[in-house]
């Protein structure tokens, strides 16, 4: 498979091949998941919201529900008005849910639909909340939907009581639930309250009982929400999806908020924990600090086996950001790193901590895997790290490959095991190691099979 | 059974869901999905696309925004004996400029460095719902890109509004005819498969069938054919056609350009495998073809006879309730869970068509609930109040099943094993009873 790869490398202006992203409704569908009883409810054709959700499903492999406006050539030609309002209407009627979290698609963005403008007219029941975002899917990516879904979160309902919570609101930003769940175990070691927005886990990881429940215990309630106007500060992970619903809440209800990277790896961690040591005056836990420990002597362990190993990351910009700098701090080489969002601060982030490594390594956003092909293909790489579709490339080339970021179709339980924090550390560690080492298992002359490694 | 019928569930819904007992011959169907409702179905897009995609040598090239070619990237599992050219995505990857500015430049360009890097014979574009609404002429850019490289660059219109899947298969197959052209003289023995995509390489299994019986296949729409192969569909004597929801269309139009008469043919069961194959020895009319079927099948049956009465078995008695695509595939399950001993308590389609569901209602009982385009909250209801055992669906419907605590069984894109044909249905009952009788169910 992928044949048609050639190794010269040559400028394309117009067409993309193999893509490293997807569109912005995507991402807001996933963000809406995290709020308690809210219906995600896409506004345009029926195929985008039946996508859409058949791509979550994949991932999460968790039933995914969202409403749908079903245009037809009518709703294209005079406004959707009439769809949304008796989308609205009926959406109340049989799902019930607390609140409908419409976004946009690229049909309703271009001819010009004006949410705001049809829900102000539209039926909705005493009590139940309906929020929007914009997501034209002809800008940035599934992470742009993402943010911009948090940040109408923030933009609709946070509110400044003037009764201030002492809780610090945390924006995991665009990780599994698996990942979130991760992050509230280090806020419970701090002893500290929090409000998670949006929180997928028990949503989208939500236990067999045996009954099916169309909005399971997970998720940020509303109230929540609107309480986080009241929190002592926020702390937003990875600046592509969260830095914007963290600077509409400082705006919005003066909420101090600071920037961070997703915590993956271990400076990244630390980060985030010196972080909130800070703000609350609350040391370091003990047990945070023994995992740390273990990270570290896990990394003593294992130092060699990744060392100077050359690796291609591609995915989801907070990710592979984060990543890259686990992977330096290893002593890897990321020789190629790619995220198919757009986004300058993306290159120009990637590119300083190569240089500063010494490390002369190809960056690139808004790329396809395409590229990302080309550039293995004239050089090669010890690892490759991103989402399933990179699977071709790896089996093309006989690269070893490691899973990880959004999505992963073809393997399941990702999605309950976290990334982030030490813990996520060690699983990454241990996720390198081994594929490194299977790799040369297979490869070794049976008189260099060795039984310690 | 009333009370089924009027609780929970939505006025506009109601001209949908019968029980069969009192189906009046009026079943709602082939119309818009109600605004708000949680549905199942896709788009115009998706529909050509799914048709189109299997041709192997073909660049599918996708005009705009990169979600619809990122959804549909590889959709299928749909196999190739020759090229895989048909497993990239190729995109224009429309931004907010082409919108405002249109996107004929991008999609020339995009063509041009196909052409450029890859030598292509056929590039299908695909409009998408923005395509339509900006008005780009993909026409005109296509034929001029035709002009230019003397290769086939055929506009597939599927802007994603424009109704649902099925106009979309629709959308595919005027694609075909174009490809296919005028009538040919040339007249080749052997018939045209329609309606088979190769997924888990079922399209291989019926070719085998048909050659060991002495009849040759011209065309394979679409599963693992290529560019060349369907120029000859024209020259072929008889169109079968399995897929019926994507495929009529195309049989009715090839009858009227190239006078090939068609017959409607399934692959799924026993029964319908040796109806289908006896059906199309007789349109043939040659004896000798007639008694080769008769000992195929004869043959096959009884390679498999004691393996499937293991599995009837174990499965006696089991209630199933089906939710797929096409009208026809939901006719072939219901007959194929009757022979595994297995009774369908439910049974449902996104495209079904008023025949069809005609059908379904005569092999169907008279409490069997039959709904069309129904969505999550229906099909927990009737899965629960029927007490379903499995759900036949596709992959959004595996989840709700597994939460519902009943086995599931893919019978959509994502099926791994053959499901058609003999040894196909062999597969069917070895999935059904992997996951109806897994230990996994105990611990719920």
């Amino acid at each position: 498979m992928l044949d048609l790869t050639p190794r010269e490398y040559s400028k394309r202006s117009a067409l993309t091949v193999n893509p490293a992203k997807t569109c912005q409704p995507v991402g807001a569908m996933y963000a809406a998941l995290g709020i308690h009883k809210c219906l995600p409810h896409s506004h345009g054709s029926q195929g985008c919201c039946a996508y859409h959700r058949k791509f979550l499903t994949r991932n999460f492999r968790d039933p995914v529900m969202a409403s749908t406006s079903s245009f037809t050539e009518g709703a294209s030609v005079f406004g959707g008005g009439t769809n949304l309002k008796t989308a609205i209407k009926n959406v109340f009627s049989i799902y019930n849910p607390d609140i409908i979290a419409i976004h946009t698609t690229c049909l309703s963005e271009t001819i010009g639909d004006d949410i705001p403008a049809f829900v102000a007219t539209a039926q909705v029941p005493e009590g139940k909340l309906v929020i929007h975002a914009n997501t034209p899917s002809y800008q940035g990516s599934h992470v742009t939907g993402f943010s911009n879904m948090v940040k109408a979160m923030v933009k609709y309902l946070a509110a400044n009581s003037k009764t201030p919570n002492e809780k610090i609101n945390i924006l995991p930003g665009f990780v599994n639930p698996g990942d979130m769940r991760e992050i509230k175990r280090i806020m419970k070691a701090f002893g500290q309250e929090y409000i998670m927005l949006p929180d997928t886990s028990g949503v989208l990881d939500a236990p067999m009982t045996g009954k099916y429940e169309m909005y399971p215990k997970g998720g940020t309630t509303v109230d929540e929400i609107i309480d986080s106007g009241n929190s002592m500060a926020t702390v937003a992970l990875g600046s592509f999806a969260s830095s914007e619903a963290a600077y509409e809440l400082e705006k919005k209800c003066k909420v101090p908020g600071k920037v961070l990277k997703t915590p993956i790896g271990i400076k990244a961690t630390d980060d985030l924990l010196m972080a909130i040591s800070k703000l609350t005056g609350k040391p370091i836990p003990a047990e945070l600090e023994e995992e740390r420990g273990q990270v570290v002597d896990i990394m003593v362990d294992c130092h060699y086996h990744y060392h100077g190993k050359k690796v291609a990351i591609f995915g989801d910009p907070d990710l592979v950001i984060a990543l890259t700098e686990f992977t330096l701090s290893l002593g890897m080489i990321p020789k190629y790193v790619l995220t198919g969002t757009p986004g300058d601060a993306f290159e120009r982030e990637v590119k300083f901590m190569l240089e500063e490594a010494g490390i002369d390594g190809k960056v690139k956003a808004l790329g396809d895997l395409f590229a990302l092909h080309q550039w293995i293909k004239q050089e090669p790489v010890d690892l490759i790290m991103g989402t399933t579709y990179g699977k071709y490339i790896a089996r093309a080339e006989d690269i070893p490959f490691a899973r990880i970021g959004f999505p992963i179709l073809d393997r399941s339980v990702h999605s309950y095991l976290p990334i982030v924090g030490y813990k996520g550390a060690m699983r990454i560690i241990e996720m390198i190691s081994n594929t490194l080492l299977d790799r040369q298992d297979r490869d070794a002359a049976d008189e260099d099979l060795e039984l310690i490694l | 059974m009333e009370n089924i019928l009027t609780n929970d569930i939505l006025e506009e819904r109601k001209g949908s869901i019968f029980c069969n007992s009192q189906f009046k011959n009026n079943l709602k169907c082939d119309s818009h999905s109600v605004a708000g409702s949680v549905s199942q179905r896709a788009c115009v897009y998706c529909g050509a696309r799914v048709v189109l995609n299997p041709i192997t040598d073909a660049f599918h090239l996708v005009h705009g925004p990169i979600g619809c070619a990122s959804y549909t990237w590889d959709i299928r599992g749909s196999l190739t004996s020759g090229s895989d050219t048909y497993r990239n995505s190729f995109s224009t990857d429309l931004r907010e400029e082409n919108v405002i500015f249109g996107g004929e430049k991008k999609l020339g360009a995009a063509i041009d460095e196909i052409v450029q890097r890859f030598s292509p014979k056929l590039i299908f574009v695909y409009a998408t719902c923005i395509v339509g609404v900006i008005g780009d002429d993909i026409e005109a850019v296509c034929k001029n890109a035709e002009k230019k490289y003397s290769i086939r660059v055929i506009p597939v219109q599927s802007s994603g509004f424009a109704g649902n899947k099925s106009m979309g298969y629709k959308a595919a197959c005027r694609a075909l005819l174009k490809l296919m052209g005028e009538p040919k003289s040339e007249k080749l023995q052997g018939v045209n498969f329609l309606g088979d995509f190769n997924l888990a390489g079922e399209i291989w299994i019926i070719t085998k069938y048909l050659k060991q019986v002495g009849i040759g296949i011209v065309t394979k729409v679409t599963g693992d054919s290529t560019y060349k192969e369907i120029m000859n569909a024209p020259k072929a004597s008889l169109n079968i056609v399995q897929c019926a929801g994507s495929m009529t269309f195309l049989a009715e139009e090839m009858e009227k350009r190239y006078g090939i008469p068609y017959i409607k043919v399934s692959f799924f069961g026993i029964q319908d495998t040796r109806i289908s194959l006896m059906n199309i020895a007789n349109m043939i009319e040659n004896k000798e073809t007639s008694d080769r079927v008769k000992k195929l099948v004869f043959v096959e049956e009884l390679k498999i006879r004691a393996k499937l009465s293991q599995y009837r078995e174990r499965l006696h008695g089991k209630r199933a309730a089906i939710y797929v695509g096409g009208g026809f595939k939901a006719i072939s399950l219901i007959k194929q869970f009757a022979e595994l001993g297995i009774k369908t308590v439910m049974v449902g389609t996104q495209t079904g068509r008023k025949d069809e569901y005609e059908v379904i209602r005569s092999l169907a009982s008279s409490d069997t609930v039959i709904l069309d385009d129904t969505n999550p909250a229906e099909l927990e209801k009737f899965i629960k109040e029927k007490g379903a055992d499995i759900l036949v669906g596709g992959v959004k419907e595996r989840p709700l099943a597994y939460k519902l605590g009943i086995a599931f069984c893919d019978h959509n894109h994502e099926r791994k094993h053959p499901l058609c044909g003999f040894e196909g249905a062999v597969n069917f009952a070895k999935e059904i009873d992997s996951t109806i009788n897994s230990p996994v169910w105990n611990f719920v």
